[in-house]
């Protein structure tokens, strides 16, 4: 092997480094988006890019069932459930712009107030995390949380999943970057779980519609707390 | 081990029977048989552990110990006399026009296929593989839930879908934490996510972590558990699915998730060697008891009202084994039993109560006894069962939990007591009014199965009266691992 293409440890942690910066800023850039075509195209990003750090730290450290992780990360993430949803889309003929229940000024500052939280519970983690990339437990935490924030502020059935999926994508950073992933068998059950999740969403947001006519979940108020 | 193959495989090869054929005549009696055939290994299992201890099975991926074969055991039974019941009622509602053929085709293929991931929740060894399992017990239960198509019951999957789903995710963090932390114990890569490893080591993985750990594994488990502040799915997902649904929701996934936190508790308690995890279970467990039982009054609906009962008891448990110790973890565990067995009885006996009126609102439920007395009488008696009335088994359980409370935390007595005081009241009153009276209910179409009513209150009564000794060293034993 040339040593042009050995990556040095200092240079993969900066690699992983920046891609975890890349997926902090993909995870606000999908907070503060109105569209859903947009927001469907930044989660597919967002799983480039969890694709691309998996990668490098499969190629610095070794750990070959690494790639087998970053290949499901490639194709579920980045090829099947975009493309589902660009279906589905199509089909449901949704393009509408995204309303929020909070505006997006403040769901920004809420999101900042939480990766600075997540940067709190991570320091005790990332003191004693002795892979590359610790630094970016963090950032991975952040990115869960901010889903999460997003699922909340999302009154429209489609965001709510995308934000369901991009938690996901969190998790999946905070596994490569905390323990060089989990077990083939594990991660293997989760991408069956989420696809098979997938499916049924697909089903249910034809259902939400038929019997809504909108897939606002803000008309989903029937059941009364009595 | 073969048992246990068995009683993993014989769920998944029904459910795929069941997803060719579950709309015909006879799809019920394979529903029934499956279940049948599942308890049988599940007894088969039962007496092998029993007679040569705990064992592992396929590569130490699935393990069975005292603590998680009393609850397949359970799972199996209720599991089958929900598959009875579910005959009569299934074929009712498909007379009524409430479900198509391919419905019920759905509805018999996923009951299989929620069994066998609960079954495979409670005896793997793996707690990745508890995870997925977890989650695939979700999608089911989902597609169950959604069943009828109402827009109702959308809302309460769309609902439960999405809370469960944020909440699991929060314990998929716990688990790659606790993975991590075992990572920093383990040179060897395989043993890290193994229940049986991890308990070995306990004592050297690092506190810190695994106190982060269970805050994520007790928020996201706690979500399918139904504990308070998370329970807003739980009413919803009881009243708008069928009623066998609401039977092993109530019965048996809550105590599956209220097992996978169980399970984190005696790591976390090893490690940290503080009561730390203990203190956030009764205090989680503290509200959920009181909290709920103030909604019963208000409920108009009568599945939502035995599933804040349910909420109420989830919290009974996880304060009792908050509280720790051989008498509490005794306590939890029969009253996981008891609730288990009296909540799926009721909820046989409220869902046909339910088609006699064409209605599940209350008030217009009235006269059940006039009409059909087994019915009318298997809610009053369930009722009063699990209202904690003696001689029934939940008297036991709550008597043992209230005076482990009176000793070590007295401060928690009158809460509990004045929570079980106003669950009381509520329940009693409408229970009442749904028996006696001048009826409003029509007689069903089709005889009910009701010998599982009778069968669990049967059950829940002998053990009030008498837990048979080698049932009780069972339990012993599995709270001497709980601790």
């Amino acid at each position: 092997m040339t040593p042009a293409i050995i990556l040095s440890d200092a240079l993969g942690g900066q690699l992983i480094n920046l891609c975890a910066a890349i997926m902090l800023l993909l995870g606000f850039a999908m907070l503060a988006q109105r569209r859903i075509l947009s927001l469907i195209n930044l989660f597919m990003l967002q799983g480039a890019v969890l694709f691309t750090s998996t990668v490098i730290v499969a190629y610095t450290t070794h750990q070959s069932h690494l790639y087998w992780s970053a290949g499901l990360t490639l194709s579920l993430k980045v090829i099947a459930l975009p493309y589902i949803l660009h279906r589905l889309i199509r089909k449901l003929s949704v393009k509408w712009d995204v309303e929020t229940i909070l505006n997006i000024p403040t769901t920004m500052l809420v999101g900042i107030a939480l990766v600075v939280v997540a940067f709190n519970v991570a320091q005790p983690i990332s003191q004693l995390s002795g892979t590359i990339m610790r630094a970016t437990i963090g950032i991975a935490l952040a990115c869960v949380l901010l889903s999460f924030l997003m699922m909340i502020t999302r009154s429209k059935a489609v965001p709510q999943v995308i934000a369901f999926l991009a938690m996901e994508n969190g998790l999946f950073f905070a596994a490569t970057s905390a323990t060089y992933g989990m077990p083939m068998v594990v991660e293997l059950g989760i991408a069956l779980d989420v696809m098979v999740g997938m499916v049924i969403f697909g089903v249910f947001f034809f259902q939400i519609r038929q019997q809504f006519d909108s897939l606002d979940i803000r008309h989903m108020e029937r059941i009364k707390e009595e | 081990m073969s048992e246990l193959v068995l009683v993993l495989a014989i769920p998944l090869i029904t459910s795929a029977v069941l997803a060719l054929a579950g709309h015909r005549q006879y799809a019920a009696n394979i529903n029934i048989a499956g279940s049948l055939l599942t308890l049988l290994a599940a007894a088969l299992l039962t007496v092998r552990v029993i007679s040569d201890g705990p064992l592992n099975a396929l590569e130490e991926q699935f393990f069975v110990d005292p603590l998680n074969v009393f609850l397949i055991a359970l799972t199996a039974l209720v599991g089958f006399t929900t598959s009875v019941f579910s005959r009569p009622y299934m074929r009712i509602e498909h007379d009524h026009g409430k479900l198509s053929s391919g419905r019920l085709r759905l509805y018999h293929s996923m009951f299989q296929m929620f069994m066998c991931t609960m079954l495979v929740a409670l005896s793997t060894n793996n707690i990745g593989i508890l995870w997925v399992a977890m989650e695939a017990a979700t999608l089911a239960t989902v597609l169950l839930v959604a069943l009828y198509r109402t827009p109702e019951s959308l809302e309460a999957a769309w609902k439960y879908f999405i809370l469960c789903g944020v909440g699991i995710a929060q314990a998929l963090f716990g688990t790659i934490l606790i993975y991590f932390a075992a990572e920093q114990v383990f040179v060897h890569e395989e043993g890290a996510m193994l229940w049986t490893h991890l308990y070995a080591y306990r004592t050297e993985l690092e506190p810190t972590i695994l106190s982060l750990a269970f805050v994520f594994m007790i928020v996201g488990y706690g979500t399918k558990t139904g504990l308070v502040p998370l329970h807003n799915w739980l009413p919803d997902a009881h009243a708008e699915g069928p009623t066998p649904v609401s039977a092993v929701l109530s019965g048996l996934l809550l105590n599956v998730a209220l097992y996978a936190i169980i399970r984190c508790k005696v790591l976390v308690d090893g490690a940290l060697n503080t009561h730390f995890a203990g203190n956030l279970m009764m205090g989680f467990g503290l509200l959920t008891v009181v909290v709920p039982s103030f909604y019963l009054s208000r409920q108009r609906d009568v599945k939502r009202l035995f599933g804040f009962s349910s909420i109420e008891h989830m919290g009974l448990v996880t304060f009792a084994f908050g509280m720790g110790g051989g008498v509490a973890s005794f306590a939890g565990l029969l009253h996981m039993t008891v609730h288990s067995l009296t909540k799926s009885a009721i909820f046989f006996a409220v869902g046909h109560a339910a088609q006699m009126a064409g209605t599940q609102v209350i008030d217009e439920i009235k006269g059940l006894i006039r009409r059909s007395p087994t019915i009318g009488w298997g809610l009053m008696l369930g009722s009063l069962a699990i209202l904690g009335m003696p001689p029934f088994g939940v008297f036991t359980s709550e008597f043992m939990i209230l005076t482990t409370a009176i000793k070590h935390y007295p401060w928690a007595t009158p809460v509990l007591l004045i929570a079980l005081g106003v669950a009381f009241a509520s329940m009693f009153g409408k229970v009442q009014n749904m028996a006696f009276g001048e009826p409003t209910v029509k007689p069903l179409a089709h005889n009910p199965a009701l010998l599982p009513v009778f069968l669990h209150l049967g059950l829940v009564l002998i053990l009030g009266l008498w837990i048979p000794p080698y049932l009780s060293e069972w339990f012993r034993q599995a709270a001497r691992m709980v601790g």
